[in-house]
């Protein structure tokens, strides 16, 4: 367990933006979390598991089948010896005729509850498996069937975790954690039942003394639950600061603020030895204090088996039985141990699912309509009439947004960062979907198109270039999987990335790291721009990097742009004057508005925001 | 794991003795117990002694008092001792990690000095706590209970010498099996997590490209590796419980046969093969429990060798002895802000020089801009100004002396650094910009603020100064952050200023006010006899087209030195870079 990893208190939304469909959520409709309102309950929670059991149903029964029969036949084990201890009174008197079948017995028996073992360890473990599998394959399913938004506003390892670190804590407490409970109830309930039919009043001594052993095990689990999770908040914290001050310990020591950050970790540290001082002593008390009502229980038992065997009362017993009750009272308690250490694991369980099936069961993307309009050969004309859109109900960020895009144009968006430039390309891929006005693409509402049909005519290369695990190959092909080495060779070659390519160790068929391991940033970006000339859209949206990268493959990316552009309609977040100034109409935006358009030109002559931009840019000295 | 422990043992030292003291006494009566019930039989039922009976229940009852006393005390000494050494560990641990150098910090990376101070201390606790349990009960309660039972008859005493390595050696086995597959789970697992971190950092690609159901396939392929890994290894360890129950239950029945024999020859008394039968089942468990003992110690030393190379390592920046070298003396020589002569550094680990042969001065109070291609050694400059690192060749002077002759302290106090990763930490906006200055008042974090075009966002937040800040500073926008952190570096009023790619996440006209405000900045400290050196790291051209001096760097060297107008003269690469910056016109 990494403390480190809080299960409960991951924030998961994030303040700036959250998402959900924009249609549904005009009239102010919560926005879409992964915190419900009204927390699932653990009915509900345990009949949804057994959903995910259903399928494997077979190993399920088998492996509590299995449970219950190995833990009966274990507890014959000591009636067994019993009987045979009473079969061995002193010299002389030893029955071999009674002795030899139960020494049989015992070893025919001792191996079926071995097999029985075997065989409930071997199905829980493919049960539990079988079942994280299916999870994980449900949560990330889930997870792709989700709007973008949804990806944007909730932090990406948190949703990792769900689908890795929770699956794990449901494998293991609820499936491993239940057949636990499980072995350790079929325990108690069968020595009872073996006891009683030993001697009945000896086994009452056995019952009375039950209380003691539960409360002592619940209180002592109570306490030092208790004091964990004092310990856990406190390590969670000085683990918060660790990461955080190691994270930028480089910061500290170019501000030499090594000092006082150490005097922080102290007081911290010092707050978590009192805590885990505590807990640890606590913790560790569950054992002994088990032990101890168990050792008085034995005591217990061995005097009064003993009392029997002399005189007889209040029922008669043998040597042999005394040894049967022995041996039961010995193993009797151990299951409450068990029972309430499974219990918090069961705990943890629980909230892991919790916060799995919250994930599940998040709103989807709105399918598409089902009749939606089929998408032939594209033009590329592209309009926005009076487009309106806001992430954030009360945080409007785009209105009355009016753009035309003649097929082939090439349409340069500037404007200081936050004047929603990028929000734009969302909207054209519909990442999101408008809240007021429409996008049309050859004169048709893009809202009344299948989503796959309006993307596949666009091509984007964005500034944060993804790159996958995969052959450099693979990755160019990623929009075309069945595109030929031909081909690939070929776009490459159009996106000038063809020089570097060959430079790798195996060409084509280098495998990158996950994020292009160590591709430079311009190397990258011509690998995207690859990919893109390999499918051909009709239609482009670029996002030119702030700053230029070494001179160079800046210099191939530029050419590679320029080649992409040619004959398609184009958007392109610039940053590049050259970009700029060649654009069929610029695009000023500001505050969430388009506040000029028109040529480089038109707009410096006009005076206004560009010509303010340009000058502070290119112009000041 | 013996060295870590005897590092820290301190004060400690006496609980290693006392507590496993107490628990011996526990463990003596456990011991006993088997033995006090067969006198029990013997003498009380066998001779229908009433009396005697009770009086063996009566040292029953005492013996578990007595015992769980003793183990309480055991246990407050495992918690003392344990929590003790680890709270040690782990102050030690962080005061070597604020020690370290910036070489050494990259040689270790960030996460694994995290595991190292939260996870291995943790399982160091864990270690020492069971050590001071457990190290001495089981191992004793198995040999005492084969003494004992070899004391009460030596033949049967056979099956136990049987049995006991038969279990010790299906450990083994299934642990050495084992022990590769628990890695191979766990690369399988790290390989759905980055399936999945994958599929969403492009999620906006791979819907561009309808390719969800193929990002679908790929991630059941991941999670159907690891559950088959899972299951592989699930089989293995499937078999200890049943083999252990086994091997002990076979040998009980070998001890009942055998004891029939013993008996009838009246070598034995019943009571004495009940005792025989119990010390076997508490040999077997207490077997069980030294493996898994054994687990958690490999396991620890695992860690403690991990947490031993954080407190073996050396920094590798030696502190110079205070050779009393302050910036009154440095204004007062004239001496140049920067003197960077023949530098060459190498990164820990790198093959190839970051830079080399670097060789410029710039007057106090000028200005330095650097410019080239990401990797072309423009921010390791920057480091070796404010000494995170030592050139590997050839020596930087800051303000008249070698960074290597300044006390690391001041040297630092006097230089502010914008780097290039934009890191806040929790806090509040007053206690990030006091960073450098924790006296600073908040007339001083102002002005700082106003330079630094951060001033107008600050004031609009309800809190001003106090507004919170949360983690990594992400309640703020990212050209929030940049500001703050350049505020951050101007707190203090620093004698040489680095900003290394301040302004990447600014916009435009921001970025073109923050230049004009460091400006003015500039000549009031001029005016004021405390000239301020400015550093500008930056791949934009506008950015350091105005410095006095500009360094362009290409593949770890200079290759041009000199004004703007010098280096479009005489740069090629200076040339390329405007190019492709700057339309035609403006170069000229």
């Amino acid at each position: 367990m990494n403390p480190y990893v809080s299960t409960g208190s991951v924030s998961t939304v994030t303040s700036n933006i959250a998402g959900g469909d924009g249609r549904r959520r005009e009239g102010g409709a919560p926005l879409d979390s992964l915190a419900p309102a009204t927390p699932l309950s653990a009915r509900v929670i345990t009949c949804r598991l057994l959903g995910f059991v259903r399928p494997h149903a077979l190993s399920f029964v088998a492996s509590f089948a299995a449970a219950a029969a190995s833990v009966v036949l274990q507890l014959a084990v000591p009636l067994l010896i019993g009987r045979a201890i009473d079969a061995m009174v002193g010299a002389g008197g030893v029955s071999f005729e009674v002795l030899a079948p139960l020494v049989a017995q015992l070893a025919v028996l001792t191996l079926a509850a071995a097999a029985f073992q075997w065989a409930q360890g071997y199905c829980v473990n493919r049960l539990t498996y079988r079942c994280v599998r299916d999870m994980r394959i449900a949560a990330s399913d889930k997870i792709s069937r989700m709007p973008i938004s949804f990806i944007d506003a909730h932090p990406h390892g948190d949703l990792i975790s769900r689908v890795v670190n929770d699956v794990d804590q449901i494998g293991d407490g609820l499936l491993q954690g239940l057949s636990q409970l499980f072995g350790g109830i079929v325990t108690i309930v069968g020595t009872l039942a073996f006891m009683l039919s030993v001697s009945v009043p000896m086994a009452m001594v056995v019952v009375l003394a039950t209380p003691f052993s539960i409360l002592a095990a619940a209180l002592i689990a109570r306490v030092s639950n208790k004091s964990f999770a004092d310990q856990q908040r406190i390590q969670g914290r000085l683990g918060a600061h660790i990461e955080e001050y190691v994270g930028s310990q480089r910061l500290v020591s170019t501000f030499g603020f090594g000092p006082r950050a150490q005097e922080r970790f102290d007081a911290m540290n010092a707050e978590l030895y009192t805590a885990g001082e505590r807990a640890q002593f606590m913790g560790s008390l569950s054992n002994p204090g088990t032990r101890f009502i168990n050792n008085l229980i034995y005591a217990a038992v061995a005097v009064m088996g003993c009392l029997c065997v002399v005189t007889g009362a209040p029922a008669p017993l043998t040597v042999g039985g005394v040894q049967v009750f022995l041996s039961y009272a010995n193993q009797y308690t151990k299951p409450f141990n068990e029972i309430t250490s499974v219990v918090t694991q069961v705990q943890t369980a629980y909230a892991s699912a919790r916060r799995l099936f919250a994930l599940l069961d998040a709103v989807e993307e709105t399918p598409d309509a089902p009749n939606a309009r089929p998408l032939h050969d594209v033009r590329g004309e592209v309009d926005f009439d009076h487009v309106g859109f806001r992430y954030t109900p009360d945080r409007p960020l785009l209105h009355d947004i009016c753009i035309h895009a003649a097929p082939g144009a090439r349409i340069a968006l500037v404007g200081p960062t936050g004047c929603g430039k990028t929000t734009l390309i969302n909207l054209l891929l519909r990442f999101y979907d408008v809240q007021q006005g429409r996008i049309e693409l050859d004169g048709v509402d893009v809202a009344d198109l299948a989503r796959s049909d309006v993307r596949s005519r666009f091509g984007m290369v964005l500034q944060d270039t993804w790159l996958f695990e995969g052959t450099v190959h693979e990755n160019i092909a990623y929009g075309r999987p069945d595109a030929t080495r031909e081909q690939v060779v070929a776009a490459a070659r159009k996106a000038h990335a063809d020089g570097f390519i060959d430079a790798l160790p195996q060409g084509y068929d280098t495998v990158l790291g996950e994020g292009g391991g160590t591709l430079s940033q311009g190397q990258r970006q011509l690998l995207c721009i690859a990919r893109v000339l390999l499918v051909d859209p009709a239609i482009l949206l670029l996002d030119e990097a702030t700053s230029s990268i070494d001179t160079r493959t800046e210099l191939q990316v530029q050419a590679a742009f320029d080649e992409l552009m040619r004959g398609r309609t184009s958007f392109v977040v610039a940053h590049r004057l050259s970009t700029i100034r060649e654009a069929d109409c610029i695009v000023v935006m500001r505050d969430g508005g388009v506040v000029e358009r028109g040529t480089h030109e038109e707009l410096l002559a006009a005076g206004g925001f560009y010509a303010d931009l340009y000058k502070s840019q290119w112009e000041e000295a | 794991m013996l060295r870590l422990i005897k590092r820290f043992v301190g004060v400690y030292r006496r609980y290693f003795i006392l507590g496993p003291l107490a628990k011996l006494v526990e463990v003596c009566f456990d011991l006993v117990t088997p033995l006090v019930v067969a006198s029990m039989i013997d003498v009380g039922v066998a001779g229908r002694d009433v009396d005697a009976v009770l009086r063996h229940g009566a040292v029953l009852v005492l013996m578990a008092v007595v015992g769980i006393s003793a183990t309480l005390v055991c246990q407050k000494m495992a918690a003392l001792a344990s929590q003790g050494m680890g709270t040690d560990m782990r102050r030690e641990l962080y005061a070597q990690i604020n020690r370290l150098s910036c070489a050494d910090l990259d040689r270790f990376g960030t996460p694994s000095l995290i595991t190292r101070v939260t996870n291995d201390v943790n399982q160091m606790q864990l270690a020492i706590a069971l050590a001071v349990r457990m190290l001495i009960r089981w191992p004793f309660l198995a040999l005492g209970s084969m003494m004992a039972a070899l004391l009460i008859d030596v033949q049967l005493g056979v099956v136990f010498l049987v049995c006991t390595p038969l279990i010790g050696f299906v450990f083994w086995l299934v642990m050495a099996k084992s022990v590769p597959f628990f890695k191979e789970m766990q690369a399988k697992l790290d390989r759905v997590a980055l399936v999945q971190r994958e599929a969403l950092s492009g999620a906006r690609v791979i819907r561009a490209f309808s390719r969800e159901r193929d990002e679908r396939v790929r991630f059941d392929g991941a999670a159907t590796e690891q559950s088959t890994v899972a299951i592989a290894v699930g089989k293995l360890s499937s078999v200890l419980n049943p083999v252990t129950f086994l091997v002990m239950n076979l040998g009980v029945c070998a001890i009942l046969w055998s004891g029939g024999m013993v008996v009838d020859t009246g070598r034995l008394t019943q009571g004495e093969v009940v005792a025989f039968v119990n010390y076997m089942t508490q040999t077997l468990l207490a077997i069980v429990y030294v493996a898994n003992l054994v687990v958690v110690f490999t396991r620890a030393s695992a860690s403690a060798s991990r947490i031993n190379e954080v407190l073996d390592c050396e920094p590798a920046l030696a502190c110079a002895a205070d050779a009393g070298w302050d910036m009154d003396q440095a204004l007062v020589s004239g001496a140049p802000a920067l003197s960077f002569h023949g530098v060459a550094f190498r990164y820990p680990s790198a093959s190839a020089n970051a830079v080399e042969d670097i060789t410029f001065q710039l007057p106090m109070g000028g200005t330095l801009g650097i410019i080239g291609g990401t990797g072309s050694g423009k921010s390791t400059l920057g480091a070796l100004m404010a000494r995170l690192y030592d050139a590997s060749a050839g020596s930087v002077d800051v303000f008249g002396a070698d960074v290597r002759d300044w006390p690391l302290e001041r040297l630092r106090a006097s230089v502010g650094v914008v780097p290039q990763a934009v890191q806040l930490v929790s806090g509040t906006v007053a206690s990030n910009l006091r960073w450098r200055d924790a006296n600073a008042s908040d007339a001083e974090l102002w002005r700082a603020l106003e330079v630094a075009q951060a001033a107008e966002f600050v004031r609009a937040c309800p809190a001003g100064l106090e507004t919170p800040v949360e983690a990594g500073g992400k309640n703020f926008s990212g050209g929030q952050r940049q500001r703050l952190t350049i505020a951050r570096a101007l707190v203090g009023d620093p004698w040489l200023l680095v900003l290394d790619d301040a302004s990447s996440a600014l916009d435009l006209r921001t970025d073109a006010a923050l230049r004009r405000a460091l400006r003015a900045l500039a000549r009031e400290r001029a005016r004021a006899g405390r000239p301020l050196t400015t550093v500008v790291v930056s791949q934009r051209v506008s950015a350091v087209r105005d410095a006095d001096l500009v360094c362009v760097m290409r593949r770890g060297r200079a290759v041009g030195l000199g004004s703007h107008e010098e280096l479009l003269r005489t740069c090629e690469v200076y040339r390329e870079i405007c190019a492709s910056q700057l339309a035609g016109e403006e170069v000229a």
